[in-house]
């Protein structure tokens, strides 16, 4: 192998290295009291029909809960096509 | 030492993290830009996939609830998705923009080798 | 990407012209009922933008720009933060936080709190369909010298 592919190897295997030493730690999968299942997300589940309004809990949370994230979320589309018409400009001089 | 369940029951976190050395060694080894995008693309889906992961419980089903009283644990977790939504939308934006600065790039120099680009520079 | 038409196969013409407009109905479906099943804003806004983007690769560059034009989609662009950031400055007028819809009186009760969300869902697929199709259209029509 050449001696420049070495170098992204040996980063990347230290890298997976520290991940595969950081899975001892984390919750078996489909474990129903992994932190992620225990603090706040039990709440969303049981009001999400209640107060919010809504059945799918997934939208409950992203416009009823976190709205102002998903406020944030737009904005981001928003600009992020506005960089690509201030960068390339509408196609075709239109 | 950890026996075999250790590892079956933690499969989910092995994938990612293989995904995530996948993605990371064509992000720092590949000279195109388009294919350091696509690794970065990678990197990203490994996020999701360990984030997404995360929110699933045992013989959950997806969380539509019919009904007022709610049993949490027949649910799977909507936070984790959620996150990820608001991931792909700045994935989205990140990938448009620096496609389009690729574009700009390409038309300046006739190349996309990052190492011509810097002899060209 | 050629300003013309690119293909001149009677085949692909035909199919995209009967298969936009379900992919148009099956848009709205999702963004609509975001609030019953899987779906939402995003998701719906993509499905939309991505029959535009169908249209403006069948039938070129020049044609679908002229079915979405580019004043309505300069207007349409920034629609969606219009609508979110006034539906929160309507909450904040009723004396409650920004974007607490309970704080509107009609919107009190949780039956029909999923309007504003509805209405905040149209808004984001709005912008999510303008904005993706202008980003096609912006990379789609550079004029290439190869």
């Amino acid at each position: 192998m050449k001696m420049r592919k070495m170098g992204p190897l040996f980063v990347v295997i230290v890298v997976g290295a520290i991940m595969a030493y950081a899975v001892a730690d984390m919750p078996a999968f489909g474990s129903l009291t992994s932190p992620a299942a225990s603090y706040v997300s039990p709440t969303y589940l049981e009001e999400a029909y209640g107060v919010a309004g809504v059945h799918n809990a997934v939208t409950g949370v992203l416009a009823y809960w976190r709205g102002y994230d998903t406020f944030g979320e737009v904005t981001v589309i928003f600009t992020a096509g506005m960089a690509v018409l201030a960068i390339l400009g509408r196609g075709f001089g239109e | 030492m950890v026996n075999l369940e250790f590892y079956l029951q933690h499969y989910n976190y092995w994938i990612s993290v293989l995904l995530f050395m996948i993605g990371l060694y064509t992000m720092i080894a590949k000279k195109n830009l388009i294919k350091k995008f696509l690794g970065l693309n990678i990197v990203d889906t490994s996020i999701y996939l360990f984030f997404i992961s995360m929110g699933d419980k045992s013989k959950a089903i997806a969380p539509i609830i019919h009904g007022e009283h709610v049993d949490p644990t027949h649910y799977s977790n909507p936070l984790p998705s959620v996150l990820i939504l608001t991931a792909i939308v700045v994935a989205i934006g990140l990938t448009a923009t620096a496609l389009s600065l690729s574009i700009r790039i390409y038309e300046e120099y006739g190349t996309l080798n990052s190492e011509k680009i810097e002899e060209l520079w | 990407m050629s300003e013309g038409p690119i293909t001149k196969d009677v085949l692909v013409k035909t199919v995209t012209k009967i298969l936009i407009p379900p992919i148009q109905l099956f848009g709205l479906y999702v963004i609509m009922h975001g609030h019953i099943s899987p779906g939402g804003g995003f998701q719906g806004g993509v499905i939309i933008a991505s029959s535009f983007i169908l249209y403006a690769l069948v039938f070129g560059y020049r044609e679908g720009a002229h079915r979405a034009k580019l004043k309505i989609r300069q207007f349409l662009e920034p629609l969606g933060p219009i609508i979110f950031g006034t539906i929160g400055l309507i909450c904040i007028l009723f004396s409650g936080n920004f974007l607490q819809y309970s704080a509107i009186p009609i919107l009190a009760n949780a039956e029909i709190a999923a309007t504003a969300i509805s209405l905040v869902e149209i808004g984001i697929g709005i912008t999510v369909t303008a904005v993706i199709f202008s980003i096609f259209m912006a990379m789609g029509g550079r004029k290439t010298d190869g």
